[in-house]
Protein backbone atom coordinates (compact mmCIF):
# COMPACT_ATOMS: atom_id res chain seq x y z
CA UNK A 1 0.00 0.00 0.00
CA UNK A 2 2.80 2.17 1.38
CA UNK A 3 4.82 1.91 -1.88
CA UNK A 4 1.85 2.25 -4.17
CA UNK A 5 1.40 5.31 -2.75
CA UNK A 6 5.15 6.61 -3.52
CA UNK A 7 4.71 5.39 -6.67
CA UNK A 8 2.02 7.22 -7.90
CA UNK A 9 3.35 10.33 -6.33
CA UNK A 10 6.45 9.24 -8.31
CA UNK A 11 4.64 9.63 -11.46
CA UNK A 12 2.66 12.64 -11.00
CA UNK A 13 3.93 15.37 -12.70
CA UNK A 14 4.71 19.23 -10.97
CA UNK A 15 1.59 20.46 -12.27
CA UNK A 16 -0.61 17.77 -11.25
CA UNK A 17 0.37 18.18 -8.13
CA UNK A 18 -0.18 21.92 -8.06
CA UNK A 19 -3.44 20.98 -9.18
CA UNK A 20 -3.95 18.97 -6.74
CA UNK A 21 -3.00 20.88 -4.01
CA UNK A 22 -5.09 24.13 -5.25
CA UNK A 23 -7.88 21.97 -5.25
CA UNK A 24 -7.36 20.68 -1.90
CA UNK A 25 -6.68 24.07 -0.28
CA UNK A 26 -9.78 25.24 -2.32
CA UNK A 27 -12.06 22.48 -1.31
CA UNK A 28 -10.82 23.12 2.26
CA UNK A 29 -11.88 26.87 2.31
CA UNK A 30 -15.03 26.44 0.94
CA UNK A 31 -15.47 23.65 4.24
CA UNK A 32 -14.31 26.42 6.78
CA UNK A 33 -16.56 28.68 4.89
CA UNK A 34 -19.63 26.43 5.16
CA UNK A 35 -18.62 25.76 8.91
CA UNK A 36 -18.41 29.52 9.60
CA UNK A 37 -22.31 30.07 9.08
CA UNK A 38 -23.41 26.32 9.83
CA UNK A 39 -21.82 25.91 12.99
CA UNK A 40 -23.31 28.87 14.90
CA UNK A 41 -26.60 28.46 13.16
CA UNK A 42 -26.29 24.58 14.41
CA UNK A 43 -25.25 25.61 17.86
CA UNK A 44 -27.78 28.15 18.60
CA UNK A 45 -30.54 25.87 17.18
CA UNK A 46 -29.66 23.00 19.64
CA UNK A 47 -30.17 25.91 22.50
CA UNK A 48 -33.16 27.30 21.63
CA UNK A 49 -34.60 23.75 20.88
CA UNK A 50 -32.95 22.93 24.65
CA UNK A 51 -34.73 25.64 26.24
CA UNK A 52 -38.00 25.16 24.76
CA UNK A 53 -37.74 21.45 25.73
CA UNK A 54 -36.56 22.20 29.09
CA UNK A 55 -39.10 25.04 30.26
CA UNK A 56 -42.20 22.45 28.87
CA UNK A 57 -40.25 19.47 30.73
CA UNK A 58 -39.95 21.46 34.28
CA UNK A 59 -43.31 23.16 33.49
CA UNK A 60 -41.79 26.58 34.32
CA UNK A 61 -44.50 29.39 34.51
CA UNK A 62 -44.36 31.53 31.44
CA UNK A 63 -44.35 34.77 33.36
CA UNK A 64 -41.01 33.30 34.57
CA UNK A 65 -39.02 32.07 31.98
CA UNK A 66 -40.79 32.13 28.74
CA UNK A 67 -40.35 29.47 26.12
CA UNK A 68 -38.91 30.77 22.69
CA UNK A 69 -41.74 29.76 20.72
CA UNK A 70 -43.87 32.38 23.71
CA UNK A 71 -40.99 35.02 23.12
CA UNK A 72 -41.30 34.65 18.83
CA UNK A 73 -45.23 34.80 18.58
CA UNK A 74 -45.16 38.18 20.96
CA UNK A 75 -43.15 39.43 19.16
CA UNK A 76 -44.86 38.89 15.85
CA UNK A 77 -48.33 40.34 17.61
CA UNK A 78 -46.14 43.21 19.02
CA UNK A 79 -44.02 43.98 15.28
CA UNK A 80 -45.09 47.21 15.06
CA UNK A 81 -44.54 48.45 18.75
CA UNK A 82 -41.17 46.97 18.18
CA UNK A 83 -40.08 48.44 15.36
CA UNK A 84 -41.28 51.62 16.57
CA UNK A 85 -39.55 51.52 19.66
CA UNK A 86 -36.07 50.45 18.41
CA UNK A 87 -36.77 53.31 16.00
CA UNK A 88 -36.69 55.91 18.53
CA UNK A 89 -33.99 53.73 20.45
CA UNK A 90 -31.61 54.29 17.63
CA UNK A 91 -32.07 57.35 17.12
CA UNK A 92 -30.90 57.96 20.70
CA UNK A 93 -27.68 55.75 20.65
CA UNK A 94 -26.48 56.98 17.12
CA UNK A 95 -26.76 60.63 18.58
CA UNK A 96 -24.82 59.32 21.53
CA UNK A 97 -22.36 57.79 19.54
CA UNK A 98 -21.92 60.87 16.74
CA UNK A 99 -21.32 63.18 19.94
CA UNK A 100 -18.58 60.92 21.20
CA UNK A 101 -16.87 60.92 17.78
CA UNK A 102 -17.15 64.76 17.33
CA UNK A 103 -15.73 65.64 20.68
CA UNK A 104 -13.88 62.40 21.60
CA UNK A 105 -11.82 62.35 18.74
CA UNK A 106 -11.02 66.18 18.69
CA UNK A 107 -10.24 65.62 22.26
CA UNK A 108 -7.67 63.06 21.83
CA UNK A 109 -5.98 65.24 18.91
CA UNK A 110 -5.90 68.02 21.69
CA UNK A 111 -4.40 66.02 24.63
CA UNK A 112 -1.75 64.08 21.79
CA UNK A 113 -1.04 67.67 20.84
CA UNK A 114 -0.57 70.29 23.76
CA UNK A 115 1.07 68.02 26.55
CA UNK A 116 -0.14 71.11 29.22
CA UNK A 117 -3.62 70.91 28.13
CA UNK A 118 -3.44 66.89 28.95
CA UNK A 119 -2.55 67.43 32.31
CA UNK A 120 -5.06 69.35 32.93
CA UNK A 121 -8.06 67.60 31.02
CA UNK A 122 -6.44 63.79 31.99
CA UNK A 123 -7.85 63.64 35.65
CA UNK A 124 -10.90 65.17 34.63
CA UNK A 125 -11.27 62.33 32.14
CA UNK A 126 -10.66 60.03 34.65
CA UNK A 127 -12.99 60.54 37.09
CA UNK A 128 -16.02 61.30 35.07
CA UNK A 129 -15.40 57.39 33.85
CA UNK A 130 -14.88 56.65 37.69
CA UNK A 131 -18.24 58.74 38.08
CA UNK A 132 -21.49 56.13 38.16
CA UNK A 133 -23.05 57.42 35.29
CA UNK A 134 -26.34 55.84 36.14
CA UNK A 135 -26.52 57.37 39.20
CA UNK A 136 -26.62 60.92 37.56
CA UNK A 137 -28.85 59.80 34.80
CA UNK A 138 -31.40 61.62 37.28
CA UNK A 139 -30.27 64.44 37.36
CA UNK A 140 -30.14 64.83 33.63
CA UNK A 141 -33.89 64.22 33.85
CA UNK A 142 -34.68 67.11 35.74
CA UNK A 143 -32.34 69.51 33.78
CA UNK A 144 -33.55 68.12 30.14
CA UNK A 145 -36.79 66.76 30.90
CA UNK A 146 -37.59 63.07 29.29
CA UNK A 147 -37.31 64.07 25.66
CA UNK A 148 -34.32 62.75 23.51
CA UNK A 149 -31.19 64.61 24.67
CA UNK A 150 -30.71 63.40 28.76
CA UNK A 151 -30.23 60.00 26.37
CA UNK A 152 -28.07 61.30 24.23
CA UNK A 153 -26.02 62.70 26.78
CA UNK A 154 -25.86 59.27 29.47
CA UNK A 155 -24.81 57.67 25.62
CA UNK A 156 -22.41 60.06 25.15
CA UNK A 157 -20.93 59.87 28.79
CA UNK A 158 -20.89 56.09 28.77
CA UNK A 159 -19.46 55.71 25.01
CA UNK A 160 -16.64 58.53 24.45
CA UNK A 161 -14.17 57.65 27.09
CA UNK A 162 -12.70 54.49 25.23
CA UNK A 163 -12.58 56.59 21.74
CA UNK A 164 -10.27 59.46 23.22
CA UNK A 165 -8.08 56.53 24.92
CA UNK A 166 -7.49 54.70 22.00
CA UNK A 167 -7.05 57.77 19.95
CA UNK A 168 -4.30 58.87 22.11
CA UNK A 169 -2.67 55.97 22.35
CA UNK A 170 -3.05 55.22 18.59
CA UNK A 171 -1.53 58.80 18.12
CA UNK A 172 1.38 58.44 20.55
CA UNK A 173 2.48 55.03 19.63
CA UNK A 174 4.65 54.82 16.56
CA UNK A 175 7.80 54.00 15.49
CA UNK A 176 10.42 56.99 16.00
CA UNK A 177 11.72 55.87 12.45
CA UNK A 178 8.35 56.89 11.21
CA UNK A 179 9.21 60.51 12.20
CA UNK A 180 12.61 60.26 11.29
CA UNK A 181 11.28 59.74 7.93
CA UNK A 182 9.05 62.51 7.41
CA UNK A 183 11.14 64.88 9.33
CA UNK A 184 13.90 64.11 6.73
CA UNK A 185 11.53 64.29 3.90
CA UNK A 186 10.98 68.21 5.11
CA UNK A 187 7.09 67.35 6.21
CA UNK A 188 5.22 70.05 7.79
CA UNK A 189 4.27 68.94 11.18
CA UNK A 190 0.71 69.14 9.58
CA UNK A 191 1.65 66.56 7.14
CA UNK A 192 3.17 64.15 9.00
CA UNK A 193 0.11 64.05 11.17
CA UNK A 194 -2.15 63.82 7.79
CA UNK A 195 0.29 61.31 5.97
CA UNK A 196 1.64 59.29 8.47
CA UNK A 197 0.25 59.38 12.45
CA UNK A 198 -3.61 59.52 11.75
CA UNK A 199 -3.44 56.46 9.27
CA UNK A 200 -0.71 54.83 11.81
CA UNK A 201 -3.52 55.38 14.63
CA UNK A 202 -6.01 54.44 12.63
CA UNK A 203 -6.42 50.67 14.09
CA UNK A 204 -6.38 52.13 17.65
CA UNK A 205 -9.23 54.46 16.72
CA UNK A 206 -11.74 51.91 15.11
CA UNK A 207 -10.87 49.51 18.23
CA UNK A 208 -11.98 52.36 20.29
CA UNK A 209 -15.06 53.01 17.86
CA UNK A 210 -15.83 49.19 18.40
CA UNK A 211 -16.11 49.33 21.83
CA UNK A 212 -17.93 52.71 22.04
CA UNK A 213 -20.72 51.39 20.06
CA UNK A 214 -21.74 49.02 22.20
CA UNK A 215 -21.52 51.28 25.12
CA UNK A 216 -23.70 53.98 23.52
CA UNK A 217 -26.67 51.10 23.09
CA UNK A 218 -25.96 50.47 27.35
CA UNK A 219 -26.72 54.21 27.73
CA UNK A 220 -29.51 54.62 25.28
CA UNK A 221 -31.32 52.32 27.67
CA UNK A 222 -30.12 53.12 30.99
CA UNK A 223 -31.26 56.88 29.71
CA UNK A 224 -34.64 55.41 29.01
CA UNK A 225 -34.73 53.36 32.56
CA UNK A 226 -34.52 56.74 33.73
CA UNK A 227 -36.83 58.79 32.45
CA UNK A 228 -38.33 57.40 29.33
CA UNK A 229 -41.20 57.91 27.63
CA UNK A 230 -41.03 56.17 24.94
CA UNK A 231 -37.98 53.30 23.31
CA UNK A 232 -36.71 49.82 23.84
CA UNK A 233 -35.32 50.53 27.44
CA UNK A 234 -38.50 51.93 28.10
CA UNK A 235 -40.95 49.23 27.14
CA UNK A 236 -39.02 46.59 28.96
CA UNK A 237 -39.84 48.96 32.42
CA UNK A 238 -43.67 48.59 30.90
CA UNK A 239 -43.23 45.12 29.76
CA UNK A 240 -42.16 44.01 33.44
CA UNK A 241 -44.12 46.04 35.03
CA UNK A 242 -47.14 44.26 33.49
CA UNK A 243 -45.82 40.47 33.94
CA UNK A 244 -45.39 40.36 29.82
CA UNK A 245 -41.77 38.64 30.11
CA UNK A 246 -42.41 37.46 26.74
CA UNK A 247 -42.49 40.87 25.17
CA UNK A 248 -39.60 41.96 27.85
CA UNK A 249 -37.58 38.80 26.11
CA UNK A 250 -38.84 40.16 22.89
CA UNK A 251 -37.44 43.54 23.66
CA UNK A 252 -34.12 42.41 24.88
CA UNK A 253 -33.87 40.57 22.06
CA UNK A 254 -34.23 43.59 19.52
CA UNK A 255 -31.88 45.83 21.36
CA UNK A 256 -29.34 42.87 20.83
CA UNK A 257 -29.78 42.42 17.48
CA UNK A 258 -29.33 46.69 17.34
CA UNK A 259 -26.18 46.17 19.18
CA UNK A 260 -25.01 43.31 16.52
CA UNK A 261 -26.41 45.19 13.81
CA UNK A 262 -24.35 48.57 14.83
CA UNK A 263 -21.35 46.72 15.43
CA UNK A 264 -21.13 45.06 12.03
CA UNK A 265 -21.72 48.87 10.23
CA UNK A 266 -18.62 50.26 11.95
CA UNK A 267 -16.77 46.98 11.28
CA UNK A 268 -17.73 47.21 7.55
CA UNK A 269 -16.37 51.09 8.07
CA UNK A 270 -12.86 49.87 9.22
CA UNK A 271 -12.70 47.31 6.48
CA UNK A 272 -13.15 50.02 4.13
CA UNK A 273 -10.87 52.41 5.91
CA UNK A 274 -8.11 49.86 6.00
CA UNK A 275 -8.25 47.60 2.64
CA UNK A 276 -4.52 46.56 3.75
CA UNK A 277 -5.95 44.99 6.66
CA UNK A 278 -5.89 41.40 6.15
CA UNK A 279 -8.84 41.13 8.81
CA UNK A 280 -10.51 43.65 10.94
CA UNK A 281 -8.37 43.68 13.76
CA UNK A 282 -10.30 42.64 16.64
CA UNK A 283 -13.80 41.58 17.07
CA UNK A 284 -17.09 41.17 19.55
CA UNK A 285 -14.73 39.23 21.19
CA UNK A 286 -11.80 40.89 21.91
CA UNK A 287 -14.10 43.92 22.25
CA UNK B 1 42.49 53.07 -8.61
CA UNK B 2 38.69 54.16 -8.85
CA UNK B 3 37.75 53.37 -12.18
CA UNK B 4 34.04 54.24 -11.97
CA UNK B 5 33.22 57.47 -13.78
CA UNK B 6 31.04 59.32 -11.81
CA UNK B 7 33.23 59.59 -8.67
CA UNK B 8 34.76 62.55 -8.15
CA UNK B 9 38.55 63.67 -7.52
CA UNK B 10 40.17 63.68 -3.70
CA UNK B 11 40.49 67.43 -4.65
CA UNK B 12 37.04 68.41 -4.67
CA UNK B 13 35.41 70.45 -2.17
CA UNK B 14 33.92 67.99 0.83
CA UNK B 15 30.11 67.75 0.71
CA UNK B 16 29.70 66.69 4.12
CA UNK B 17 31.90 67.83 7.11
CA UNK B 18 31.36 66.45 10.59
CA UNK B 19 33.69 68.67 13.19
CA UNK B 20 35.24 67.25 16.12
CA UNK B 21 30.95 65.97 17.49
CA UNK B 22 31.41 64.58 21.07
CA UNK B 23 28.17 63.06 22.61
CA UNK B 24 27.21 62.72 25.86
CA UNK B 25 24.28 61.09 27.39
CA UNK B 26 23.55 61.88 30.71
CA UNK B 27 22.54 58.78 32.51
CA UNK B 28 21.68 57.26 35.66
CA UNK B 29 25.02 56.38 37.35
CA UNK B 30 26.82 59.04 35.78
CA UNK B 31 27.11 60.73 32.24
CA UNK B 32 27.60 57.62 29.16
CA UNK B 33 30.33 59.17 26.12
CA UNK B 34 28.67 57.97 23.46
CA UNK B 35 31.01 59.69 20.75
CA UNK B 36 34.35 61.40 21.47
CA UNK B 37 35.60 64.20 18.72
CA UNK B 38 34.74 62.60 15.92
CA UNK B 39 35.62 64.64 12.74
CA UNK B 40 34.95 63.40 9.12
CA UNK B 41 34.91 64.74 5.89
CA UNK B 42 32.91 63.31 2.95
CA UNK B 43 33.23 64.15 -1.23
CA UNK B 44 30.46 63.92 -3.03
CA UNK B 45 29.72 60.45 -4.83
CA UNK B 46 32.11 58.76 -1.67
CA UNK B 47 31.26 55.60 -0.74
CA UNK B 48 32.10 55.86 3.44
CA UNK B 49 31.33 53.15 5.22
CA UNK B 50 31.72 53.35 9.74
CA UNK B 51 32.44 49.86 11.28
CA UNK B 52 32.38 49.35 14.84
CA UNK B 53 30.76 46.82 17.36
CA UNK B 54 27.47 47.47 18.79
CA UNK B 55 27.98 50.09 21.09
CA UNK B 56 30.72 52.00 19.39
CA UNK B 57 28.21 55.07 18.70
CA UNK B 58 27.95 54.61 14.84
CA UNK B 59 24.40 55.00 15.07
CA UNK B 60 24.73 58.06 16.96
CA UNK B 61 26.87 59.16 14.31
CA UNK B 62 24.24 58.85 11.74
CA UNK B 63 21.78 60.55 13.54
CA UNK B 64 23.87 63.55 14.16
CA UNK B 65 24.57 63.44 10.50
CA UNK B 66 20.95 63.33 9.67
CA UNK B 67 20.54 66.03 11.75
CA UNK B 68 17.77 64.31 13.87
CA UNK B 69 20.07 64.46 16.88
CA UNK B 70 21.48 67.23 17.87
CA UNK B 71 25.87 66.33 19.09
CA UNK B 72 26.58 67.94 22.33
CA UNK B 73 29.83 69.34 21.26
CA UNK B 74 31.34 70.01 17.31
CA UNK B 75 28.85 70.77 14.33
CA UNK B 76 28.53 69.39 10.49
CA UNK B 77 28.65 71.39 7.80
CA UNK B 78 26.89 71.10 4.23
CA UNK B 79 28.20 72.13 1.17
CA UNK B 80 30.60 74.42 3.80
CA UNK B 81 26.61 75.29 5.73
CA UNK B 82 26.18 74.66 9.12
CA UNK B 83 23.47 72.01 10.04
CA UNK B 84 21.23 72.95 12.60
CA UNK B 85 18.19 71.06 12.22
CA UNK B 86 16.43 68.20 10.36
CA UNK B 87 18.46 67.75 6.94
CA UNK B 88 16.33 67.33 4.14
CA UNK B 89 19.18 66.98 1.41
CA UNK B 90 18.87 63.07 2.13
CA UNK B 91 17.99 59.75 1.59
CA UNK B 92 17.70 57.40 4.75
CA UNK B 93 17.56 54.20 5.22
CA UNK B 94 17.05 51.97 8.36
CA UNK B 95 17.59 48.77 9.75
CA UNK B 96 14.17 48.48 9.74
CA UNK B 97 12.48 49.17 6.59
CA UNK B 98 9.71 51.62 8.25
CA UNK B 99 7.53 51.01 4.97
CA UNK B 100 4.29 52.90 6.04
CA UNK B 101 1.84 49.54 6.35
CA UNK B 102 -1.23 51.10 4.89
CA UNK B 103 0.41 52.13 1.38
CA UNK B 104 1.40 49.93 -1.70
CA UNK B 105 5.26 49.52 -2.39
CA UNK B 106 4.67 52.19 -5.34
CA UNK B 107 2.61 54.49 -3.12
CA UNK B 108 5.67 54.25 -0.06
CA UNK B 109 8.00 55.54 -2.61
CA UNK B 110 5.94 58.00 -3.78
CA UNK B 111 5.15 59.11 -0.65
CA UNK B 112 8.50 60.93 -0.84
CA UNK B 113 7.71 62.56 -4.33
CA UNK B 114 4.33 63.60 -2.17
CA UNK B 115 6.17 65.33 0.66
CA UNK B 116 8.57 67.19 -1.61
CA UNK B 117 5.34 68.26 -4.25
CA UNK B 118 7.72 66.71 -7.07
CA UNK B 119 6.19 66.57 -9.98
CA UNK B 120 3.77 63.45 -9.30
CA UNK B 121 3.50 62.01 -13.01
CA UNK B 122 7.01 62.41 -13.60
CA UNK B 123 8.19 60.83 -9.77
CA UNK B 124 6.00 58.14 -10.50
CA UNK B 125 7.60 57.02 -13.80
CA UNK B 126 11.04 56.96 -11.62
CA UNK B 127 9.72 55.23 -8.68
CA UNK B 128 8.35 52.37 -11.42
CA UNK B 129 11.77 52.26 -12.72
CA UNK B 130 13.85 52.26 -9.80
CA UNK B 131 10.88 49.32 -8.37
CA UNK B 132 12.09 47.53 -11.80
CA UNK B 133 15.57 47.79 -11.39
CA UNK B 134 15.69 46.15 -8.05
CA UNK B 135 13.97 43.24 -9.49
CA UNK B 136 10.24 44.31 -7.74
CA UNK B 137 8.46 44.56 -10.96
CA UNK B 138 4.84 42.94 -10.65
CA UNK B 139 5.04 44.09 -7.18
CA UNK B 140 4.23 47.79 -7.22
CA UNK B 141 0.84 47.34 -5.57
CA UNK B 142 1.39 44.83 -2.77
CA UNK B 143 1.00 46.20 0.62
CA UNK B 144 4.84 45.64 2.41
CA UNK B 145 2.93 42.61 4.48
CA UNK B 146 2.88 40.53 1.43
CA UNK B 147 6.65 41.17 0.50
CA UNK B 148 9.74 39.58 2.23
CA UNK B 149 12.18 41.52 4.09
CA UNK B 150 14.39 41.58 1.47
CA UNK B 151 11.85 43.32 -0.86
CA UNK B 152 10.89 45.84 1.68
CA UNK B 153 14.30 46.97 2.08
CA UNK B 154 14.93 47.35 -1.57
CA UNK B 155 11.45 49.35 -1.42
CA UNK B 156 12.81 51.79 1.42
CA UNK B 157 16.26 52.09 -1.13
CA UNK B 158 13.96 52.86 -4.12
CA UNK B 159 11.84 55.44 -1.23
CA UNK B 160 15.03 56.82 -0.37
CA UNK B 161 16.47 57.29 -3.97
CA UNK B 162 13.42 58.72 -6.05
CA UNK B 163 14.76 62.45 -5.47
CA UNK B 164 17.99 61.52 -6.34
CA UNK B 165 19.44 63.43 -3.62
CA UNK B 166 22.88 63.85 -2.48
CA UNK B 167 23.54 61.96 -0.31
CA UNK B 168 22.16 58.44 1.26
CA UNK B 169 22.52 57.61 4.77
CA UNK B 170 22.18 53.74 5.91
CA UNK B 171 21.75 52.61 8.78
CA UNK B 172 22.82 48.98 8.94
CA UNK B 173 20.62 48.43 6.23
CA UNK B 174 20.98 44.54 5.62
CA UNK B 175 21.43 44.20 8.99
CA UNK B 176 17.83 41.62 9.33
CA UNK B 177 18.19 39.96 5.75
CA UNK B 178 19.72 36.55 5.55
CA UNK B 179 22.90 36.53 3.80
CA UNK B 180 22.19 35.45 -0.28
CA UNK B 181 19.46 38.84 0.38
CA UNK B 182 22.64 40.66 1.90
CA UNK B 183 24.75 39.56 -1.11
CA UNK B 184 22.14 40.33 -3.73
CA UNK B 185 21.37 43.75 -2.12
CA UNK B 186 24.93 44.30 -1.71
CA UNK B 187 25.68 43.76 -5.39
CA UNK B 188 22.60 45.92 -5.97
CA UNK B 189 23.80 49.09 -3.82
CA UNK B 190 27.01 48.85 -5.77
CA UNK B 191 25.14 49.17 -9.10
CA UNK B 192 22.73 51.98 -8.16
CA UNK B 193 25.63 53.78 -6.07
CA UNK B 194 27.70 53.80 -9.42
CA UNK B 195 24.64 55.11 -11.76
CA UNK B 196 24.99 58.00 -9.71
CA UNK B 197 27.15 60.72 -7.58
CA UNK B 198 25.32 59.79 -4.21
CA UNK B 199 27.86 60.05 -1.08
CA UNK B 200 26.72 57.23 0.88
CA UNK B 201 27.34 57.02 4.57
CA UNK B 202 26.87 53.44 5.24
CA UNK B 203 27.37 51.90 9.49
CA UNK B 204 27.52 48.30 9.29
CA UNK B 205 28.98 45.58 11.44
CA UNK B 206 30.37 43.86 8.76
CA UNK B 207 34.00 43.87 7.88
CA UNK B 208 33.24 42.21 4.62
CA UNK B 209 30.12 44.71 3.46
CA UNK B 210 32.14 47.68 4.40
CA UNK B 211 35.53 46.95 2.02
CA UNK B 212 33.18 45.27 -0.83
CA UNK B 213 31.05 48.70 -0.90
CA UNK B 214 33.50 51.40 0.53
CA UNK B 215 35.72 53.98 -0.98
CA UNK B 216 36.82 54.82 2.54
CA UNK B 217 35.94 52.52 5.47
CA UNK B 218 35.92 54.56 9.12
CA UNK B 219 36.84 52.15 12.12
CA UNK B 220 35.44 52.87 15.19
CA UNK B 221 35.55 51.26 18.97
CA UNK B 222 33.46 51.83 21.66
CA UNK B 223 33.65 53.26 25.03
CA UNK B 224 33.63 55.96 24.32
CA UNK B 225 32.99 56.08 20.24
CA UNK B 226 36.15 57.21 18.48
CA UNK B 227 37.17 56.70 15.33
CA UNK B 228 40.35 54.34 15.33
CA UNK B 229 41.59 54.34 12.11
CA UNK B 230 40.65 55.39 8.50
CA UNK B 231 41.10 53.01 5.62
CA UNK B 232 41.16 53.92 1.88
CA UNK B 233 39.72 50.47 -0.01
CA UNK B 234 41.82 50.83 -3.46
CA UNK B 235 40.05 47.72 -5.06
CA UNK B 236 38.87 48.50 -8.64
CA UNK B 237 35.06 48.55 -9.43
CA UNK B 238 32.64 46.96 -10.21
CA UNK B 239 33.69 44.49 -7.35
CA UNK B 240 32.31 40.90 -7.90
CA UNK B 241 31.50 38.19 -5.03
CA UNK B 242 34.84 36.58 -6.28
CA UNK B 243 37.12 39.53 -4.70
CA UNK B 244 36.12 39.21 -1.77
CA UNK B 245 38.40 35.50 -1.69
CA UNK B 246 41.12 37.64 -3.42
CA UNK B 247 44.23 38.64 -1.45
CA UNK B 248 44.16 42.20 -1.39
CA UNK B 249 40.31 42.16 0.02
CA UNK B 250 41.60 39.74 2.96
CA UNK B 251 43.96 42.07 3.49
CA UNK B 252 41.66 44.95 4.08
CA UNK B 253 39.57 42.70 6.27
CA UNK B 254 42.58 41.66 8.63
CA UNK B 255 43.39 45.37 9.17
CA UNK B 256 40.21 46.15 10.08
CA UNK B 257 39.84 42.81 12.39
CA UNK B 258 43.44 44.14 13.73
CA UNK B 259 42.18 47.37 15.07
CA UNK B 260 39.05 45.10 17.28
CA UNK B 261 41.69 42.31 18.36
CA UNK B 262 44.55 45.23 19.31
CA UNK B 263 41.77 46.90 21.29
CA UNK B 264 40.22 43.89 22.82
CA UNK B 265 36.72 43.60 21.15
CA UNK B 266 37.93 40.22 19.64
CA UNK B 267 39.41 38.10 21.60
CA UNK B 268 40.85 35.10 19.92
Amino acid sequence: MVDMVSKDQTLLSIEQVERRVQEQTRAKRARDRRAEIVYPILVAAALLAGWELGVYALRVPVYLFPPPSRIISSAIANWELLLRESWTTSVEILAGYAVSIVVGIPLAFAIFRWPVFSKSVYPLLISSQAMPKVAVAPLFVVWFGFGLIPKVLIAFLIAFFPIVINTVMGLASIEREKIYLAQSMGLSSFDTFRLIRLPNALPSIFAGLKISITLAVVGAVVGEFVGGDGGLGYQLMVANGSMDTPLLFAGVGMLTALGVLFFWIVELTERLCMPHQEKASGSIGSA
Amino acid sequence: MNLAPVRTSPGAAPYLEMENLSKVYAGEDGPVRALDRVSLTQRRGEFVSVVGPSGCGKSTLMMIAAGLASSSEGRILVESKVIDAARTDLGIVFQNHVLLEWRTALENVMLQAVARKMDLKAAERRARDLLVSVGLKGFENKYPRSLSGGMKQRVSICRALIHDPPQLLMDEPFGALDSLTRDQLVLDLQRICSERSTAVLFITHSIAEAVFLSDRVIVMTPRPGKIDRVIEIDLPRPRTLAMRESPEFAQYSREILGVFLARGILKE
